[in-house]
């Protein structure tokens, strides 16, 4: 987990000489050579085994319940996918709005606050020197290296100890520490944020509250963006933690939600189709935010990697 | 790890904060840093230290009968490392351990195997086509474990599964959730959701490295494939460990999946991995303190083989790098 050198993201001035050289080290001298072809190939057949399960999700969403059983799954067989979609969101008074409004509340402000909270603790470790700094250090590194669901459990018996549990603050309290993102703030702050800006600030009268909130939430932006991204995706696709903590099923995120419906239908054979229109819909948003901010989480990743 | 570590501190101390002249609060830059610390410290504490402590007090815990034939109310008692050795003694819990261990020194690598492949691969198309393909393989992450399992369950039933439906036509009869092949069935769904991100990881690696690099092996006279194996694949090595690291992690913690397929098929017991173990004692067979050994176990070790794995890669580099 090291290297030499922390940079700056130069994604976009490496790029260009990058895809260029590619190009010209991948060119056949004369014809297309086997290699590219074998090459073309593999990525193709990758591509297929990533995108067919979702695929499948697409047509299946749109089938009646006889027919996602009795035709072909690759293919659509009579759609009515508006008639499923309102089905799904009308099942049980609604409970699936509840349980999309639940896992935004969730994913959407447990990762604002994990973002907030792992940026005042990162920067503090990289731009401060005081006593206990470095033991603070090493306990948010074992923290990375703790398995959450191990935690699940112990934070179970805790959050009912105390009255928390099945409350929406017993997903949320622990969604809002992560020690990865401190540790990846941390690293960032040290490369980019210059000492002798807090120096100019610090003489021309700023708390240090003030310098936070203006130059450094400004400066470490990048780094932001990747660690709210890396949460919100953690907390939306959590399912430990919000299976042990909730037993009232309109406090549920969608995962829980969808596997009940799915554990139901061999009661309930409707629910089929229920789980599966729910499943479709519930990877829209992710899948969306996740194509349009792959390229700031890639120059975010190069931090935590390069130093990593 | 420890190496990054110091590097960091060095680099911090060099750049301490001097007392700047008019700057009143500088002059404690020990509050300061506290006041910042202080959120995310204290909820660490909350939801990381405290329940591990209170995990390890409930796992010294149990339940004691009072009364004649012990037929009174039921109190409790200590019961020092009674549930640890407890624990040890169930075999299927055990077996859970060397399922994972399993699933874990087949599944990691080929998972790996395949993100370096196809980040390699990628890094030698044109900028257009890597984009789109690399947004396909990346898809699958945001796909939640739970949906995926959900999905996957689909296409490994018999009767919906166009996949087994195809199989079937040319011959083939796989049975997907038969008892050798769940497992990997399992494994499958992982890999599916998980091989892209670690690409991406890798990617953003190779990224980094500097295009002199390149321009020199060119110059050398090294094809793509000898400038992939000779200099990109060491220089990608951080990332490897990194996404090694998570994914020890990652399989420790298999919960989701098995637990989603288990309708599906009788192999999948109920205590299939440790967390599934751990979840069923505690809610099916309400023995909390129990369930609180089992968890303190699986932390235990899951902490033993991710530092264990980083030293090992450490220790191995600082010998590459004399």
């Amino acid at each position: 987990m090291s290297t030499p050198d922390v940079r700056k993201p130069t994604a976009a001035a490496a790029r260009t000489p990058r895809a260029a050289t590619g190009r010209r080290a991948g060119t056949p001298r004369c014809g297309v050579k086997p290699s590219r072809i074998l090459l073309v190939a593999l990525l193709t057949v990758a591509a297929l085994y990533f995108l067919l399960p979702v695929y499948w999700l697409l047509v299946a969403s749109t089938k009646s319940g006889a027919d996602l059983f009795g035709s072909f799954g690759l293919w659509f067989s009579d759609p009515q996918w508006l008639h499923n979609l309102s089905q799904v969101f009308s099942y049980n008074d609604g409970v699936f709005w509840s349980w999309t409004w639940n896992s935004l509340l969730y994913a959407g402000v447990g990762g604002a606050l994990a973002t907030l909270l792992a940026c005042a603790a990162g920067y503090a470790l990289a731009v401060y020197r005081f006593r206990g700094r470095e033991t603070v250090f090493r306990v948010v590194l074992a923290g990375v290296l703790l398995p959450s669901t191990a935690l699940a459990l112990p934070l179970y018996l805790l959050f009912s100890k105390v009255g928390l549990a099945n409350t929406y603050w017993a997903v949320l309290i622990p969604s809002v520490v992560s020690p990865f993102g401190v540790y990846l703030c941390r690293i960032y702050a040290e490369a980019a944020v210059p000492v002798e800006m807090l120096e100019a600030a610090r003489v021309d009268g700023a708390g240090e509250w003030r310098i936070f909130g203006t130059l450094v939430l400004r400066t470490m932006t990048p780094a932001l963006v990747t660690v709210f991204l890396f949460q919100f995706v953690g907390i939306w696709n959590n399912y430990f933690l919000p299976l042990v903590m909730l037993s009232d099923d309109r406090k549920y995120p969608i995962t829980l939600g969808l596997t009940t419906w799915q554990s139901a239908a061999d009661r309930n054979p409707e629910l089929y189709q229920l789980t599966i229109g729910g499943a479709f819909l519930s990877i829209l948003p992710l899948a969306a935010a996740m194509l349009v901010l792959q390229r700031y989480w890639r120059s975010g990743l190069t931090q935590g990697s390069v130093k990593g | 790890m420890s190496t990054a570590i110091s590097r960091t501190k060095n680099r911090t101390e060099s750049r301490t904060m001097k007392p700047t002249p008019g700057g009143r609060r500088s002059a404690r830059p020990d509050r300061a840093a506290w006041t910042f610390l202080l959120p995310f410290v204290a909820l660490f504490l909350f939801t990381f230290v405290l329940p591990l402590g209170y995990a390890v007090y409930q796992s010294m815990l149990k339940p004691v009968r009072s009364g004649a034939l012990g037929l009174g109310p039921a109190t409790v008692g200590f019961a020092g490392l009674d549930n640890y050795s407890l624990a040890l003694q169930q075999s299927a819990f055990l077996e859970s351990f060397a399922r994972v261990l399993l699933f874990g020194v087949v599944q990691i690598p080929v998972m790996l195997m395949l993100a370096t492949a196809l980040a390699l691969a990628l890094d030698t198309l044109s900028h257009r086509w890597a984009g789109i393909l690399r947004a396909a393989y990346f898809l699958p992450y945001g796909v939640p474990g739970v949906i995926a399992s959900i999905l996957w369950g689909f296409l490994y039933v018999p009767g919906v599964s166009p996949v087994v439906d195809l199989l079937g036509r040319v011959g083939l009869a796989p049975d997907f959730l038969g008892y050798d092949s769940v497992l990997w069935s399992i494994a499958n769904i992982v890999i599916w959701e998980f091989a892209g991100y670690n690409m991406l990881v890798i990617v953003a690696q190779l990224k980094a490295i500097p295009q002199e690099l390149y321009e020199a092996a060119r110059i050398d006279g090294a094809g793509a494939w000898q400038t992939a194996i000779r200099i990109k694949l060491p220089l990608a090595r951080p990332a490897l460990v990194l996404t090694g690291v998570f994914s020890i992690i990652g399989t420790l913690q298999l919960f989701a999946e098995p637990l989603v397929i288990k309708p599906l098929t009788s192999t999948v017991t109920s205590s299939y991995t440790p967390n599934l173990s751990a979840y069923n004692e505690a809610f099916a067979n309400n023995n909390i303190y129990l369930a609180a050994a089992e968890s303190v176990i699986l932390a235990l070790v899951a902490s033993v083989l991710s530092f264990g794995f980083l030293s090992l890669v450490n220790r191995g580099k600082g010998r590459d790098a004399r």
